[in-house]
Order: C-alpha cells, then structure tokens, then sequence
C-alpha cells in the first residue's frame, strides 16, 4: 500500500499581458501614479546606461561587459523595494540595483572598466560586492541572513542568480539551510532563458526553478519579470516575510536576455533570431510605458524630457569615469591584509621600483 | 589559572576564551554542537554560549565556507569547522574566491574575520581522506593566512590571535598530537604573534624548520643528536603565510646548514619555498646543501602503510648528520 505524502505547485504571478493591457484587476496601489512612474524612470535610466557602457566597450574604453538588457523591471522594482538597511548580495548584472542602492554610475563603470575601486563605493554600505563565481554569492546570502537572525534584526537579504547558476550546488546548499534555519532571504531568480549558450531546458529537467524550493521546504514562485506590477507584488511580499522573521522564499522572476551573454559573445551562433524578435515583443520597458499611457500616467512630452535627463545623468558619469587615474602601485599589495606583511611590503617595494623605472607605462 | 592540558583541550579553551570576550564570536559545523565535535574541540560550548552561537550545520562545505564568509562580512566572527581537513576542498572555493578576497575586491569596505578550522595529518589510524597534509594548497593563496600550532600553548594562543585577527584564517590543527602531551596552559587570554617563527630550541650547528605534527620528532631528534654532540635550533614556523622568513634567515645565517621537515608531499610544498627564499638571501652562509624530509610526492597510505610515508626520528637525524657530514 502507498498513500500521498507530499503534493506541491508553483503559482505564475502576471498583471499586464505583453502589450501592457491589464489581464484582469490590478492591485490598488497600481492605479496611482507611483510608485510606477518612478520605477519607469530607473528603467529608462538602466537601459541608457547599458546602450553607454556597450558602446564604451565597443570603443576600446570599457572592459568586457554584461549587458542588463531585459532584466530592467526585475532589477529596478526589486532595488526599489529595498530598504537601506536590508543588504543586496548581486551577482554580475545589477548595475541599476548597486546605483539605485546608493552607489555612484561611475563606480559601477570603474568596476567594468577593471577597478577594484567599482566595489568599493561608501553608498553600497554593507551590499556584497559583484560576484562572478557563479552561486557563490547564494551561500553569502545566507551567511548574511545568519548574522541578521543571530542579532535579532528586522532586515531581509536578497541575492541575484541566473537560470543556469540554480544548477550548482552552492544554490542548492544555500537555500537548503535558509530553510532549515528560516532566515530571512530572498532568493531572486532572473531567468532569463540562457546561460551563455546553454539554454534553460538544458540545465535540468524540472518544469521549473521555482520548484526547487519544495525540495528545500521554502517558499517558491514563479513572476513574470517583464511585468512590474507582479514583481513589486510577489517581491515586496517575500522581502516583508523575511523581515517580520517568516523565512525564506525562492522567486523565479521570467525574462528574456535581449542581449549577448557578455559583450564579448555573440548570442546568433547558438539562438535563433526568431527568437530574440519574440522575446522584444514581451520587454518590460515597452510594457510598462503602454501601461502608464493607458492609465493617463504618461506621455510623449515626459518620454521625450526623461530620455534627456537620464542622457545628462549618463554622460555626466561616463566623464567622471573617464577622468579617474588609475590606483597607485600600492594599492595591490595594501588591501590583503589589514596590515601589510614585510615579505609583501618588500614585492611592494619592487613594484614601486619597476613603475618608477618605467618598464611599464599605464 | 593554570592546568596541565592536551593540544585539543587547549583548543576547547581558546574557543570558550574567544567566545566569553567577544560575543560576535560564534561557532559552526558539523556536529559541533550536542556532540560537542568529532574530536570534542568544542565540548560544552553549546551548554556555555547557546544554540544561537554554537551552531550544527546541515551537511556540506561548500556551504560552511559561504556561510562564513557571509557572517564575517556582517561583523561577525564565524569560527567555523570542516571536520576533517580531507572534506575542505570544497569549501576551498569560498576561501579563495572570496574569503581572501574580500577586503582587496573592496578596497577595505568589507573584509572576513573569519578562522576555518580543520585537523589534518596522518599517523591515527583513520579511514581513507582523513589523513593528508594539504597545508600547501591554502599557503599559496594570497590574503588567507595559515596557521598550524604544535603544542597546547600555542593551541590556544595562536588560536586566539586568529579569532581575533580581521583576515580570513585556515587554522590546521595536527590531530595526531591532539592527545600527545599535556603541558601547563594559563587561560590567561593572551594571544600568540601570527607574524612570527617559534624557536622551541637554539643550537649553534644546524637549523630544523618544521611545523605540524613533525615538531615532536624534530625535538625528539635534536635531543638525540645533542648526545652526538650536534647542537640543532629547532624552529616551528607555526605560520606559514605570510611566513616570517626573517626569523629563518637569521638562523640558517648563523649555523650555516638546515634541513626542513614537513609531513605534507614535497613536490612544491612549503619546504620548497623556505629553501628558495634561503638559496636567495643567505647563499654565502649555507656550507652544505638544504635538505628535505617530507611525506613522498605520494597518494597518504591507507593506514596499515602510513608509518613508511610519515617522517621519522630517524629519517631526521640521518638528513641532519648528512647535512653536518657535508664540506
Ligand atoms: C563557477 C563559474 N563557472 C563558470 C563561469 C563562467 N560563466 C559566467 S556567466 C555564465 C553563465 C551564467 O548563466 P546564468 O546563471 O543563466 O546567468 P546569466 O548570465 O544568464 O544572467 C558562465 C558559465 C563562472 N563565472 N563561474
Ligand atoms: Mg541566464
């Protein structure tokens, strides 16, 4: 004899339908114009600043790059959506969440631009630092998350993955304890289809990512992220049960990467270009601004007087960018430790000398 | 207050020391709490300090490295075990990509206090993957720094001095001499120097660099040769990065010849490089070739053969009177 032990589901949050038309009744707070308005602002702002730093790329004056493109609602409504106390652990593609959480444009180009100083930013306060090793950054979440609930604080932690990076174990180990110990994280999925050339239904044969939640006993759902009104919906929600001590919650946020994987792939050798022509006709920004002009909330005066406020704001940073020197010699060695150790100190020295003698020329 | 202890008791003391002084410091791994550790370095701490800071972690690595380093970042610091050093590598990701990382990816905004514990070496009788030295593999690291103690007292001094040191720490405790000896050990909170060698025995004719377990056959070896009439300094380098090569300098400057013994394999160990360092900074000195007594450059033998891989007394002293035999 066998009887049912464990039945599970995963439930799609979706407001607006691809063209921005409502899909049935919307929740109150998105009648009005705010918060959406603001979040429509940031989302231009983030896809302005990512058009700049591809071109810097292009042009000999950027490093490689991870373009953003078709993450601007996930990123922007979620950065939004956090307080200043809760802490941001990214992983390579949250440029518009370090700034809108406080750190200078700028910086985030130095960061691209092959700067220790890009996660340095004071306005990060205590936001983790760009992580590259993927899934990594999930497990700091949950140390984060550790640290806050040992201290009895009311603040939530939200880390970033992509779909590929849910199938590495340090994923899997990270939302593992955050439900065996109930800490207070969010675990913000951006599937966004691709790992580099690896598509979604190559990763794992689950229907889902949000599904590997159940396994972790936690929380899990699917958003449409190209739809800010589910993402503050579902987000907001998650961020206020990881405060109020409510444990944690796996959210698969869908989307599309509208780009290459970094500047230097080239996204046609493995995807269809019917595909991508697809994926344009559901983008977060388009929708969201038919959804504004439906309600009243905006119109092509505004369009045209924010495309040249976030081209100011832009600039203006990629010349402050341009215009920073780089480090001195010293700063390789000064940061390893807290205080340098004579054997470094005497590499340091060699160091000094070598730029001194100009061998090398920045 | 002082009491005759062994090494893993000196441990236990250090912890509960730490933990009194300082409460952001807390513990973590498996089976650290009720059990109180494999080994019982942290028995009776949950009984002392609470669940809240003597936590049991569910099963894995790589999340024990993250986790740490996700603490630390918050302030805290995470004293965290990998119950045997055979099962580190996988938190070795967290280490290397971000624990000794950190502060230098930041330019100081946030860094990781934190100490990873693990017992490592051979010579228990344990099963496979329990017995091996990688001490090497996290010396290379920039920004960790590795320490390994071989006596109680310097158990819980250096112990201390790396719970409370604001790097990422590995601390390597020699597990074959957990029990080995008990020597009188004052709780008196007093940390040992990380930036320094230990010279546990000065002699005028030949300079024995060592660390870990080997340390006792070292010193059992010195005073065997001193009845030959061969004078041996016997140095711990206890920190193996960053090394204090000072401190080595000086004594192989001094006696002119020098053997290194360590229990990990010899193929790029850190005997290699204590060598290169002398070769390139007291050449003149040196009146016979450095020599080496390591583990082979071989998989740790299952149990029944690790005594042929381990050094011995007598592998010491015949290096050493090679050595001495040398014009
Ligand atoms: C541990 C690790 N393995 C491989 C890489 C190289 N790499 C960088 S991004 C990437 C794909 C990640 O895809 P996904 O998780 O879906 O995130 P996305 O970039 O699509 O947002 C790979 C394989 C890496 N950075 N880290
Ligand atoms: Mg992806």
């Amino acid at each position: 004899m066998s009887e049912l032990v464990y039945r599970g589901e995963i439930q799609l949050t979706r407001y607006l339908a691809d063209d921005g038309t409502p899909l049935g009744p919307l929740p109150g707070w998105a009648q009005g114009p705010d918060p959406l308005t603001g979040y429509y602002r940031q989302m231009v702002l983030a896809r302005q600043f990512d058009t700049k730093a591809i071109a810097l790329q292009r042009t000999g004056q950027l490093g490689t790059y991870a373009s953003l493109l078709g993450a601007e609602a996930i990123d922007v409504v979620t950065a939004c959506l956090m307080q200043p106390s809760d802490v941001l652990v990214p992983y390579y593609r949250n440029h518009i969440m370090q700034v809108i959480r406080g750190a200078e444009m700028h910086e985030v180009l130095l960061y691209w631009g092959g700067d220790e100083r890009g996660n340095a930013c004071p306005g990060m306060n205590q936001d983790l630092p760009n992580c590259v090793p993927i899934a990594t950054q999930c497990l700091h979440a949950s140390g984060v998350a550790s640290a806050i609930k040992i201290r009895d604080e009311k603040r939530a932690v939200l880390t970033m993955i992509g779909d590929g990076g849910t199938s590495k174990g340090d994923f899997m180990e990270a939302i593992n304890v955050a439900g065996a110990w109930q800490l207070p994280v969010v675990f913000l999925v951006n599937n966004n289809q691709w790992a580099i050339s690896v598509p979604r239904s190559r990763q794992t044969c689950a229907q889902t990512l949000a599904q590997k939640a159940l396994g972790a006993g936690i929380r899990g759902e699917q958003v449409d992220g190209n739809d800010a009104i589910a993402l503050h919906e579902v987000i907001s929600r998650a961020l206020e049960q990881a405060r109020q001590g409510k444990g944690p919650t796996l959210i698969e946020a869908l989307s599309y990467r509208l780009s290459d994987h970094t500047t230097a792939d080239d996204a046609t050798r493995y995807r269809e270009q019917s595909e991508l022509k697809a994926a344009w006709e559901r983008e977060p920004v388009q929708r969201l601004r038919n959804y504004l002009h439906q309600c009243g909330h905006w119109d092509e005066s505004r369009e045209q007087a924010l495309l040249e406020e976030t081209k100011t704001t832009v600039q203006s940073a990629v010349e402050q960018y341009l215009a920073t020197p780089s480090q001195p010699v010293d700063d390789l060695f000064d940061y390893l430790y807290e205080e340098c150790p004579p054997g470094l100190a005497e590499q340091r020295e060699q160091a000094r000398q070598k730029m001194a003698g100009g061998e090398h020329h920045e | 207050m002082s009491n005759a202890i062994t090494m893993i008791e000196a441990v236990n003391l250090a912890l509960a020391r730490a933990m009194t002084d300082d409460p952001d410091v807390i513990l973590l791994g498996e089976d650290i709490a009720t059990n109180g550790g494999v080994f019982r370095a942290t028995v009776g701490l949950l009984e002392q300090f609470g669940e809240r800071r003597v936590i049991d972690t569910p099963l894995a690595e790589t999340m024990i490295g993250g986790l740490a380093v996700g603490m630390s970042t918050q302030g805290l610091r995470p004293v965290a075990e990998i119950q045997f050093m055979g099962f580190i590598f996988p938190a070795l990701d967290h280490l290397i990509a971000h624990a000794a990382r950190m502060r230098n990816r930041t330019r100081g905004r946030l860094h990781c206090p934190l100490v990873l514990r693990a017992p490592f070496g051979g010579g228990i009788r344990a099963p496979e993957h329990h017995s091996e030295s990688t001490e090497t593999l996290m010396a290379h690291i920039p920004g960790l720094r590795v320490v390994i103690p071989s006596s109680p007292a310097r158990a819980y001094g250096l112990l201390l001095a790396a719970i409370r040191c604001n790097d990422p720490v590995v601390f390597l405790e020699p597990k074959r001499i957990y029990r080995a000896s008990k020597t009188l050990v004052e709780d008196n909170g007093q940390a040992l120097p990380l930036d320094t060698c230990f010279t546990l025995r000065e002699g005028g004719d030949i300079t024995l660099i060592c660390w870990g377990a080997v340390v006792q056959e070292t010193l059992e070896a010195a005073t065997r040769l001193a009845d030959k009439g061969i004078g041996c300094e016997v140095i711990d380098v206890a920190t193996l990065n960053p090394i204090d090569h000072d401190t080595l300098l000086a004594s192989v400057s001094r006696t002119g010849r020098c053997v290194i013994i360590h229990e990990a394999p010899r193929h790029g160990g850190m005997g290699a490089e204590i060598a290169a360092t002398l070769a390139e900074k007291a050449l003149l000195s040196l009146q016979a070739p450095i020599r080496r007594v390591t583990g082979y450059d071989a998989v740790m033998p299952y149990y029944r053969n690790e005594q042929i891989y381990l050094p011995s007394v007598e592998d010491i002293m015949s290096a050493v009177e090679q050595t001495m035999e040398f014009v």
